[in-house]
């Protein structure tokens, strides 16, 4: 059974990834789980300097899902290399770096400082970061300014280069071809989604941002859709996000047209989750008398003339 | 730290809205230090309850795992309804324990209401040290724990209905005014505001004092970030509840004032 899938020059053992934020730099749960069972691990996104993150309360729990407002809390790019990426290089699976920032200059720098370092096998960009020369709007809901990101970092690395789209804009499908066009070499699709929860006794928001990002279950069915739009719309590979707990989710992904998934929020619940899915994938695969988990990649059997997406693809 | 599906033994309700859950697990009771705490998943069953919910350990006997929790939500009411013979998921030992240092005779045990709830085991470990123990314990109104492992116990109640009228701060403040204590520290569990004041009164009497904390959270292991509290010097501006915790010297860290 071939369970791999490559992005470039970069071979994937198997299509299931952990998701940036919710695996830590994989040294946390060394003891819970074989990390080397995972087809890659995407890290908690860095910026150029260390970040505090927002004041508590930073987490809400929502029926199937939970709302954060971690603010990018991480140790920055030079304590990554110095503390987490030696032991991220021992590892048998492939070490994806997200990327936060908050300005192009920023997202350029810390990219071109990892691409000196051995160890580093993608860049995952996250562009759902305010620009603080915009004031603090959203990259990632302007169009221009995504496709601005991905043509800067183009010219930077060879490695390949992913873009992560933010669901809250009205059509990711455009924002997917702008960054195909500007020379990404996947997208990762969907980040949180905007939400919020209020305590009706205080008549307090509950997060301390007002608003946070959803995740978990809850969101699967949007991610599911977003996904398929983007797969409709772009040739380059796309890493299927949101809210999947078991291999019965992520093959529902890899059967709109995702090439590969990543697990987020159930790694707090379960740490074990993903590995488990990288081997029922298989097994599901096996039983469907398939050689390859790929040709459950898009081989979604649908009547896509009755689709509403085609109005706008 | 494991996570392990354990069988639950008991689970009852032993005062108004408190439980005592009771399950088996050797390599949890092996490892398990006064302080630390679990990770849990209330339920097994399909639910809309997605993350898991930290409890102290309450007191290790055998092999045997206690905890000590209240109803106040979802994840609460879903454990309630659990019944011996089934199964939970356990993530744990997780977080730092309280710190024995030898430095000090007598323990000070200070607990707003389900606060109580590490102090069975922590005084079990304090009794093997034979450090002096008094204990604290305030609650709304009358309170019965007899039946908890605790020693020399004080009460407090809002209403007056069992032992000091007051809160548990006020009632600790007054003890101290009037005995002297041998080389004491205080521990203190409880809600945010309580664990505040208490704070300030250690700090004015320059007293040595260890608080653990509650705080929301995901992971419980230092992945999710979701647990802050702001230090009150360093370099970082947080520190996580669930790695660098739950257990802190109170100097370490600003809370809200009360
Ligand atoms: C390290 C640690 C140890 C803990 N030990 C114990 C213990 O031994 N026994 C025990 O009963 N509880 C303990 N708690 C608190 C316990 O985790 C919460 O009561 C529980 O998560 C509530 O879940 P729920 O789904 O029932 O409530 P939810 O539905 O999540 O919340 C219900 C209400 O309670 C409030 N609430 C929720 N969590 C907390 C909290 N942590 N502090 C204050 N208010 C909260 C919410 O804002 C809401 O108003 C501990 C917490 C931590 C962080
Ligand atoms: C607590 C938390 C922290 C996250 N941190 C990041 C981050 O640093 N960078 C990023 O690109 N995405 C981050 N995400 C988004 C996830 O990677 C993922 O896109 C999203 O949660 C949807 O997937 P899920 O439903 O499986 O969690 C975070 C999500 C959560 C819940
Ligand atoms: S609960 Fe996740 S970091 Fe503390």
């Amino acid at each position: 059974m071939k369970t791999s899938f490559s992005i470039g020059n970069v071979e994937f053992k198997n299509r299931v990834l952990v998701a940036s934020g919710t695996f830590g730099y994989g040294d946390e749960v060394k003891d819970l789980v074989d990390v080397n069972k995972l087809g890659g691990i995407v890290t908690k996104s860095l910026s150029w300097k260390p970040r505090d993150g927002n004041p508590p309360r930073r987490i809400v729990e929502t029926p199937s899902g939970m709302l954060n407002s971690i603010g990018l809390a991480n140790v920055g790019v030079h304590a990554f290399i110095r503390e987490k990426l030696p032991y991220l290089r021992t590892l048998k699976t492939k070490i994806v770096v997200n990327i936060a920032a908050s300005s192009v200059q920023e997202y350029c720098d810390v990219l071109t400082l990892l691409d000196t370092q051995e160890g580093v096998d993608a860049y995952e960009i996250n562009v759902s970061c305010p620009n603080v020369k915009e004031g603090g709007l959203n990259f990632g809901t302007d169009c221009r300014m995504t496709r601005e990101i991905t043509a800067q970092l183009r010219p930077l690395t060879r490695k390949p280069l992913i873009i992560k789209l933010t669901p809250n804009v009205t059509h990711i499908s455009e924002f997917a071809r702008a960054v195909e066009d500007a020379g990404a070499d996947a997208v990762s699709v969907i980040n949180t989604l905007v939400g919020m929860a209020v305590d009706v006794r205080t008549r307090k928001p509950k997060l301390s941002t007002v608003t946070g990002g959803l995740s978990g279950p809850a969101i699967k069915p949007i991610a599911l859709a977003k996904v398929y739009e983007v797969a409709q719309a772009v040739k380059i590979p796309v890493f299927g996000i949101g809210g999947i707990q078991s291999a019965e989710d992520a093959i529902e992904f890899l059967l709109v047209g995702a090439t590969a998934v990543q697990v987020g929020t159930m790694n707090f619940v379960d740490a074990t989750a993903s590995a488990r899915i990288v081997e029922e994938i298989r097994e599901f695969a096996e039983k469907e008398n398939l050689d390859d988990v790929g040709k459950l990649v898009g081989a979604l059997d649908a009547n896509i003339k009755h689709s509403v997406l085609q109005s706008w693809l | 730290m494991v996570q392990q599906l354990v069988r639950l033994e008991s689970n009852q309700e032993i005062a108004q809205g408190m439980f005592l859950m009771r399950f088996d697990s050797r390599r949890i009771a092996t490892s398990a230090q006064p302080g630390q705490f679990l990770n849990i998943r209330a339920t097994q069953r399909w639910s809309p309850l997605l993350l898991r919910r930290p409890f102290s350990i309450s007191r290790v006997v055998g092999s045997s795992i206690e905890l000590l929790y209240n109803i106040v939500g979802k994840g609460t009411k879903a454990l309630s309804a659990q019944i011996p013979g089934e199964e939970i998921d356990v993530l744990g030992p997780l977080g730092i324990p309280f710190r024995y240092d030898g430095l000090f005779e007598t323990a000070v045990l200070v607990a707003g209401g389900l606060g109580i709830a590490p102090f069975p085991f922590l005084t079990d470990f304090l009794e093997k040290k034979k450090a002096t123990i008094i204990t604290f314990v305030g609650s709304r109104s009358l309170f019965k724990i007899d039946m908890l492992h605790l020693r020399n116990v004080q009460y407090a109640t809002d209403d007056g209905s069992n032992g000091f009228r007051g809160n548990v701060v006020e009632s600790l403040a007054e003890y101290l005014q009037e005995h002297t204590l041998t080389a004491p520290k205080i521990f203190g569990c409880g809600p945010t505001k309580m664990l505040s004041s208490l704070s300030r009164l250690a700090q004015a009497k320059e007293l040595s004092c260890e608080l653990s904390l509650e705080g929301d959270m995901a992971c419980g292991i230092g992945i999710c970030q979701g647990c802050p509290v702001e230090r009150s010097n360093g370099t970082k501006k947080y520190a996580l509840v669930c790695t660098d915790g739950p257990t802190f010297d109170c100097r370490e860290i600003k809370l809200p004032s009360p």
